[in-house]
């Protein structure tokens, strides 16, 4: 077994385009359930409607690359406007079930063959980061050619454009939710995950707050999505539910209700996932584990289950939460 | 993307990328490696899939014509196609439904069909194809049959969602690893039907024991010590996800991530009236279920635990008071509710047709919707409402494309919670 | 009891006769055919009903009078059937109930709501109104609230110190007694500088020790120039403090009064009766011990 690699593959999953991805759209998901307390299990919709409308925009559309960026935002804008707006009112679980389905809706509809046209179904979409017109994502890339890094963390010029443009989405992304959080409108919306009817009592509109919340948790999803896309193509198969529980699992990973939380979450899970996926086939390979290449990279999602289980149940605060924080109390 | 990477580099990459393409979207593991690309020398690119109800199909041939070029190829084990054409220009491509299995055609649109290059250098063309012929079924017939598929479809979800809605009911907890327990159902008929050759009427009442044993085993290990340990609903919702993801991917580790099938899948259909044929499967599939949920309802209203159950669904507190054990009722609960979902699973596993390891979680939602529209924690509605989810879904591939059928039942829960979130046979909830 | 002072009791607020209905000389709250049932269950059906402004009125009843449920209607929190209400000359009907509050009518909970995660001063803070920072764009540029939010800060503390919770002020409130969050409660919603304050049960689950100050607040309020509407089981709680009594039985009002004479109303006692029959409402000097949860 050649551990070497193994520890370099495992290292190099700090810091990928998917970690900062994955660390944005838990960002949303702590907004969402860690502060408001709302149950948001269609993470992967507002991810997907965020890579989507970027590439769309870009394809079909023909604008350069910052402006479908935009359109990716905007589209989660009215994504969590659409359904906020009639579910918002609903009990947590029920909110719950109305997200899922309408995440699931939404990839629906960017899979089905109807619109093939400007979605590409199954297939998905390529070839809009870079544009021959010169309007692309990796056009702008003022790196010059060439690799950069050290040891595991060696990147092209065009990946290092993705995570250089992603760290500073994600700087700001969650300069954004902490100057939110230690403000008065963060409290009003801590009081409103603790008791909605409380808080109505006191005369703050209760549902602008949480609609506001559902906008801009929503926003750092679809972020997460566009950061996504733009380091590869984008394909509907990614955003299944499957993506939003893991999303939830980085976030629990790290504690709902801080701020860094999210962000070292899911760093943690994609160094866990990095090392799995290198060292159980490996182990498979050499012989140590009795089981096909295949099935060993089926075991650590196996795991992953099993972590989450282990984590809501033992430690529902996550592993850098205040014990007394987050107690889940609907 | 063309990436320069160096080589560990790209191997990491390669492998998340991979990993994540085939995890995610239960896509296969390989990537899209064309079986018989034609024309890869020019760069513009005609190309689809060819697949009835999510199963790719294979070796169905497939011409573009135009500008004086033509090309054909057949589809590879996924179901995919590519054919490379010299110039963007509008295209001719034939479907040759010579080469569909029985029974299979093209639905919509006939089958050669026009297809015209968008800004991008790939063009897509998939057809409608599925079961039935559509210009020789009268619109009449179409709705009778559309309709029988969807009553025996609807039984089917309606005997994993009254587990769904025992469950929550008496439990309060929403349970995402339900379509596991379906999975789990078909899996056992599969390996002691297929693998160990038994005949089915042994085969599949083993599976349905297994799975009632799966129900107690789950009940017994994990929800009544977390009860016992006083976790909030929520926080249980989430324990039911980890479970479902860890079922899930034990279920892909142990019978691979393809699809397989059980004896008498493809038994050929009859012709009952009109146009309407239903296969000897169907028709047993739809008896068996009727005779279940009969039987369903007998327990649930006549004997004594099942008027405990009803009673603790109503009021947990005024129940255990009025000396009810509560914990033994749920155990049942959970061993019911595992059982019909594993009957749910042998049913469901015909009605796609094909076994996969994620079969259950492609009708999670729809079991939530059916509980959903019939009311939370009622077992009759959840019933009712799968009946009605199950017709919705089969008749809304007459009027949107069959991919989106299940679009049209998820809107409807979105509906349903919105209008009125105690159901149509729940009641509402006094406040204040 | 430590206070045996007698608090100051307004006297002379109706028009006519004390008869369920009757007219206030200086109404605050009026309430028209007011219905709200559940089910087939009528809740509510309030003919006419006026609350009296500046004193402080309580609303009594066995349970199930839909004594809480009036609450809830009042405030927004739930919506009849059918009626009007207005507060101060302004129609409340269909209004919601964070602009109720706004508008200076605030009320608490039987089941005392507070915040148990934020801590005992941002319970305090949560409740003052008007603040910029609670705007999303002001929120993030502390230039906009940081003044403010001192200023609500200091006068959070004086509540505190008054409500003798200044101690606890970092604390989270999931730490507090029940006693302690029912103060906090009462201190949180003062700190919106409400007109009429509306107290569900404010002693139900009080350790006795803490009664007397919460006493003591309510009669404070008045001092104040604010008006107090409350719900009570206690009826000695009643007989002390409240300028005017409103009997409620099976949705209905059956009588109104000041306290000495209501209580002696041959429809109270029927009321009372019929719900309790042990009880001797003439001899109460402590709870009257009635099954709670019902009422919830």
């Amino acid at each position: 077994m050649d551990w070497g690699s193994i520890l370099n593959n495992t290292l190099a999953g700090f810091l990928t385009p998917t970690t900062i991805a994955f660390a944005l759209a838990a960002l949303g998901l702590a907004m969402h359930f860690g502060f408001a307390g709302l149950l948001n299990f269609g993470i992967a919709g507002f991810m997907a409607i965020g890579g989507y409308g970027y590439a769309i925009s870009v394809l079909t559309f023909g604008l350069p690359w910052w402006a479908g960026m935009l359109v990716g935002v905007l589209g989660s804008v009215v994504f969590a406007l659409i359904l906020g707006i009639p579910t918002l009112r609903l009990r947590g679980d029920y909110l719950a079930i109305a997200t899922i389905a309408a995440a699931e809706i939404a990839r629906l509809l960017f899979l089905t063959t109807a619109f093939t046209d400007v979605t590409g179904s199954a297939d998905g979409l390529f070839g809009f980061n870079s544009r021959p017109d010169g309007s692309g994502f990796q056009n702008s890339n003022p790196i010059p050619q060439g690799t950069y890094g050290f040891g595991p963390f060696t990147y092209n010029e065009q990946t290092l454009w993705v995570l250089v443009f992603g760290l500073i989405v994600l700087t700001v992304a969650v300069w954004f939710l902490w100057a939110l959080m230690r403000s008065p409108w963060g409290r009003v919306i801590k009081g409103i995950r603790e008791d909605e009817e409380a808080v109505r009592s006191l005369g703050k509109n209760v549902f602008a707050y949480k609609l506001q919340a559902l906008v801009i948790g929503g926003v750092f999803g679809a972020l997460g999505g566009i950061i996504y896309t733009a380091a590869q193509n984008i394909s509907p198969g990614v955003y299944v539910t499957s993506l939003t529980f893991f999303i939830w699992t980085s976030l629990l990973l790290g504690g709902a209700a801080t701020i860094f939380g999210p962000v070292i979450g899911a760093v943690i899970f994609w160094v866990i996932q990095a090392f799995l996926s290198n060292l159980l086939p490996a182990l498979s390979t050499s012989g140590i584990l009795p089981v096909s290449t295949t099935q060993a990279s089926t075991l650590r999602f196996v795991l992953v289950g099993i972590g989450l289980m282990l984590l809501v149940i033992y430690r529902p605060q996550g592993i850098f939460g205040d014990k007394r924080e987050l107690t889940f109390v609907k | 993307m063309k990436f320069l990477l160096d080589d560990t580099r790209r191997r990491v990459l390669r492998i998340i990328l991979v990993a994540l393409l085939a995890v995610f979207g239960g896509l296969s593991v390989s990537a899209p490696a064309l079986g018989d690309s034609v024309g890869e020398e020019y760069s513009a690119t005609v190309f689809g899939n060819v697949k009835v109800d999510g199963e790719p199909i294979a070796g169905v041939r497939i011409v573009v014509d135009g500008g004086g070029y033509t090309a054909e190829t057949v589809t590879d084990s996924d179901g995919r196609w590519s054919i490379g054409v010299p110039e963007v220009r509008n295209y001719n491509v034939t479907l040759d439904e010579s080469t569909l299995p029985e029974g299979i055609s093209v639905l919509e649109g006939g089958a050669t069909q026009e297809v015209e290059f968008g800004l991008t250098d790939r063009v897509a063309k998939n057809f409608f194809i599925g079961e039935g012929e559509r210009n020789e079924t009268s619109i009449f017939d179409q709705i009778v049959s559309r309709f029988i598929y969807g009553i025996n479809f609807g039984l089917m979800l309606g005997l994993a969602a009254v587990g769904v809605s025992l469950v929550f009911g008496t439990t309060g907890l929403s349970n995402f690893s339900h379509g596991e327990m379906v999975t789990f159902g078909a899996v056992a008929a599969l390996i002691f039907g297929v693998g160990l050759q038994l005949p089915l009427f042994i085969a599949i009442p083993i599976a349905v024991a297994l799975s009632a044993g799966l129900g107690w085993s789950l009940d017994a290990g994990l929800w009544r010590p977390l009860r016992k340990k006083g976790l909030g609903i929520v926080q249980l919702m989430i324990v039911s996800i980890g479970l479902s993801l860890t079922m899930r991917y034990v279920i892909q580790f142990v019978i691979g991530g393809a699809t397989e099938q059980l004896p008498g899948f493809d038994s050929p259909k009859i012709n009952l009236f009109g146009a309407v044929a239903l296969s000897s499967t169907d028709l047993m599939s739809m008896g068996l279920s009727i005779v279940v949920i009969i039987a369903f309802a007998y327990w649930l209203l006549r004997t004594k635990t099942g008027k405990a159950t009803r009673a603790i669904s109503d009021n947990p507190d005024l129940a255990a008071a009025s000396g009810i054990d509560v914990d033994k009722v749920i155990r049942i609960v959970w061993i019911m509710a595992a059982s019909l979902a594993g009957l749910a699973g042998v049913l469901w596993a015909y009605f796609r047709p094909g076994i996969k390891w994620d079969m259950g979680t492609q009708i999670l939602l729809l079991i939530f919707a059916a509980v959903t529209l019939g009311g939370l924690g009622t077992a009759f509605g959840a019933l009712i409402g799968a009946l009605i989810v199950g017709v919705l879904v089969e008749m809304s591939g007459l009027i949107i494309p069959a991919d989106l059928k299940y679009v049209g039942a998820l809107v409807v829960l979105i509906v349903v919670l919105l209008v009125r979130p105690q159901g149509l046979l729940g009641r509402k909830q006094r406040v204040g | 009891m430590s206070n045996n002072e007698k608090p100051q009791k307004t006297t002379d607020l109706h028009i006519g006769d004390a008869v369920p209905g009757c007219k206030k000389k200086d109404p605050m709250l009026v309430i028209d055919h007011v219905k709200k049932t559940f089910g087939g269950l009528t809740a509510v059906d309030v003919e006419h009903l006026e609350i009296p402004s500046g004193v402080i009125t309580a609303l009594i009843g066995p349970n199930g009078a839909g004594k809480t449920t009036l609450f809830n209607l009042l405030t927004g929190f739930d919506t009849p059937d059918t009626g009007t209400w207005s507060f101060m000359g302004t129609s409340l009907s269909g209004v919601p109930s964070f602009k109720v509050a706004q508008m200076g009518q605030v009320r608490t909970f039987q089941l005392t709501k507070a915040l148990s995660l934020l801590t005992v001063i941002e319970n305090m803070k949560l409740g003052a109104k008007g603040q910029s920072g609670e705007s999303i764009f002001r929120a993030l540029f502390p230039g906009f609230w940081k003044k403010q939010d001192a200023d609500i800060e200091v006068k959070a503390m004086e509540l505190l110190k008054r409500f003798k919770l200044d101690t606890k002020k970092d604390d989270f409130a999931a730490s507090l007694s029940g006693g302690q969050r029912k103060l906090l409660e009462m201190a949180r919603a003062l700190m919106t500088d409400p007109t009429l304050v509306m107290l569900d049960e404010p002693m139900a689950g009080v350790n006795p020790a803490l009664t007397q100050s919460l006493l003591d607040h309510v009669i404070s309020l008045k001092g104040e120039g604010m008006t107090v509407l409350f719900v009570e089981h206690d009826m000695h709680m009643v007989r002390h403090i409240a300028d005017w009594v409103v009997v409620m039985a099976e949705g209905k009002v059956v009588a109104e009064g000041p306290p000495d004479t209501v209580m002696k109303e041959q429809a109270v006692i029927d009321a009372y009766l019929g719900a309790h029959q042990e009880t001797d409402l003439g001899e109460v000097t402590g709870r009257i011990n009635i099954i709670k949860g019902e009422d919830k």
